[in-house]
């Protein structure tokens, strides 16, 4: 415990709320602009609901880890 | 982000007539913009949790044990971290490929008992000595030439362990981006120097837990990917059965009656005695890199939770690291090769088989994600090996042997400072492992010079109040030196693994379990038998230290779902599924 500091988890949600987002606008955008090589099973548009999934796991880190220690 | 060497999928008839050839090596993938952003970000992440909690480590409590707070759930995680580095990301992976199912023996009986054996048995006698370090217990247990030598062989491993993780991560630098391997080296290590100085181990936890995260997160995709591309783990098995014309690579213990009847050439003796005993024991309940984490919980319930919930967490790593290697045997158009055959051909080793999985499914932002899942693992390994050389060195030899009396703001000081020596010198490492065979093989060589002989030390002087300090410390000397020696002869003359592993037919994977429980053995019997001829200590002077003359401390109540026993069993039950449905 570290008074007056937020918990190891607040931060891990941050990472993956960061990550998510920014994966899940990449997905986006291939939509748009499909690569000229792409990769193998490319159109599960894996980038899409991978990139959600961590947005929505990292939000729920966050919002459950916001509170400093005591 | 424009791939140079692009995977389309193989039709299974097409992957049946295709000759296996490499192709022309070069690096993988250039980085989009988006993953280089993601791969920054988290270098800045990980240096920002070294300065976040950087005024929270100013004693020794603090710096070397994390105050001894840590919950559960996160000593246990930082637990399973700090052993997921280049050794289970790469090397597994790669030896999924070469071995096939025969390799996940490393998560399940190469780990899961010893990993319960220590939280159910042995953590008690760690927590309740208030040791900071495994030499310390052997100071305490056996005196200080056991503690001297344990601490100096310890010291030395973990240097070396760190330059196998820092030489495996520049190989992936070198491989996907195709970055020069002394960039990558600097650049990584000094990125773990700053925040394992800054924060001690306080920081190596946090990051830990970090990594293990993203670890998951960017390395999870390849398998389910996979398993949509090959249709499921009946096809799966079918295609490599095609593939390779043989079915001994899906099984784990139908073909290890005999050692020529599984790929790795190995016995089940040497699996269970000289794997999953003598190397898991030794390397799970005596490496202080992995107990460190477990005696930073805040109580001692805590502290045998850690590795409990570690060994559910270790059991399912095979999905994101034996099942990419297998499902490479089925998807991959072209052979992988042994480190040296990759060199002198320019294809691409067994090693790089996570990599190359990875670039197969993965797009702009995923590839980032997944790189940084590798560095992750390389650095939580490296930073776990170097938080712990730091701890050893100034608890274990610096202070008993040099400064007795300094004060707590100077053993801070000295721990930040060997935490940057301990990198310069595993950056000196990581040069020379370049000349090894293979990341597995020199690991478990290191593992059986010095763990095998370790535990057998420990294990006597936790559950044998006869064994005397003289029995301890030549016990440990004679294990030493015995492991030492047999790989000295088989080196000098390779015929005599067949002595060494009982069977002309063994290899090198062999070689490494038996000579292993050779080690345990003379160290067990080199005790007992210098302990029986010496006078052994008076049964006060183990209160503590040995079952049967401690009073362990009662652990407050309960219930039923937060019992360590409760918990040890459903872990165990399951690894006894898994073997049997594996089978």
């Amino acid at each position: 415990m570290m008074p007056g500091k937020r918990p190891i988890w607040f931060f891990v949600g941050l990472l993956l709320l960061f990550y998510g987002i920014v994966i899940l606008s990449a997905g986006l955008w291939e939509i748009r602009y499909p690569p000229l090589r792409p990769p193998v099973l490319f159109r599960l548009h894996a980038s899409i609901w991978w990139g959600a999934l961590l947005a929505i796991f990292g939000a729920i880190f966050i919002r459950r880890n916001m509170r400093r220690q005591s | 982000m424009v791939p140079i060497a692009p995977f389309l999928k193989p039709s299974a008839a097409a992957l049946c007539a295709m000759p296996f050839s490499a192709p022309a090596k070069t690096h993988l993938i250039y980085l989009s913009s988006v993953d280089v952003v993601i791969i920054v970000a988290y270098f800045a992440f990980v240096i920002f949790i070294g300065f976040y909690v950087k005024n929270s480590s100013n004693t020794v409590s603090d710096f070397f044990m994390a105050g001894r707070e840590m919950t559960a759930w996160i000593a246990g995680l930082a637990f399973v971290s700090a052993n997921l580095g280049s050794l289970e990301l790469m090397g597994w992976a790669g030896s999924a490929y070469q071995y096939g199912l025969v390799a996940a023996h490393a998560y399940w009986i190469g780990a899961i008992p010893a990993m319960l054996f220590l939280g159910i048995v042995m953590m008690p006698f760690y927590y309740i000595s208030r040791t900071h370090s495994v030499p310390g217990y052997l100071q305490l247990r056996f005196g200080n030439s056991a503690r001297a030598f344990s601490a100096v062989t310890f010291a030395l491993m973990t240097t070396l362990m760190s330059g196998i993780n820092m030489y495996s991560m520049a190989l992936v630098m070198k491989v996907v981006l195709g970055w020069d391997l002394n960039l990558s080296i600097w650049l990584c290590s000094l990125v773990v120097a700053g925040y394992v100085a800054l924060g001690g181990l306080r920081s190596a936890i946090f990051n830990e837990i970090l990594q293990f995260v993203l670890i998951w997160a960017g390395a999870l995709l390849i398998p389910i990917l996979g398993m949509i591309e090959v249709g499921g783990w009946s096809n799966l098995r079918r295609q490599i059965e095609i593939n390779l014309g043989r079915s001994d690579y899906m099984h784990m213990w139908s073909g290890l009656g005999h050692f020529s009847q599984n790929p790795m050439g190995v016995h089940w003796t040497g699996v269970v005695f000289g794997w999953g005993f003598v190397l898991a024991f030794g390397y799970f309940t005596t490496d202080f890199l992995v107990i460190q984490r477990a005696l930073s919980a805040h109580n001692l319930r805590a502290a045998r939770m850690a590795p409990i919930i570690g060994a559910a967490f270790k059991m399912m790593v095979p999905a994101i690291v034996i099942l990419p290697g297998l499902l490479a045997l089925s998807v991959l158009p072209f052979h992988l090769l042994p480190e040296s055959a990759a060199i002198a051909t320019g294809g691409y080793s067994y090693n790089e088989v996570l990599p190359l999985m990875l670039v197969r499914y993965c797009g702009p932002g995923l590839i980032g994600l997944g790189v940084t899942a590798l560095i992750a693992g390389f650095m939580a390994g490296m930073a776990g090996n170097v938080s712990a050389f730091a701890t050893v060195w100034t608890e274990d030899i610096y202070r008993p042997f040099f400064n007795r009396r300094a004060s707590d703001a100077h053993y801070v000081a000295m721990g930040r400072w060997c935490t940057v020596v301990g990198v310069l010198v595993s950056v000196a490492t990581a040069y020379l492992v370049q000349r090894s065979a293979s990341i597995m093989d020199y690991a478990l060589q290191l593992f059986s010079f010095f763990i095998a002989p370790l535990f057998g030390t420990v294990l006597l002087g936790m559950l044998w109040k006869r064994a005397t300090n003289a029995g301890g410390f030549w016990g440990l000397l004679a294990g030493t030196t015995t492991s030492i020696g047999l790989w000295v002869w088989v080196d000098r003359v390779p015929s005599a693994l067949r002595y060494v592993a009982l069977s002309p037919n063994a290899k090198g994977m062999a070689e490494n379990m038996y000579r292993a429980l050779w080690a345990w053995i003379v160290c067990v019997v080199v005790t007992v038998v210098v302990s029986l001829l010496t006078t052994p200590r008076p049964p006060s002077q183990l209160a503590g230290l040995v079952y049967g003359e401690t009073q362990l401390p009662v652990e407050e109540y309960a219930h039923w779902y937060e019992r360590p026993m409760v918990w040890a069993s459903v872990v165990f039950v399951i690894f006894i599924a898994l073997n049997i449905i594996f089978w």
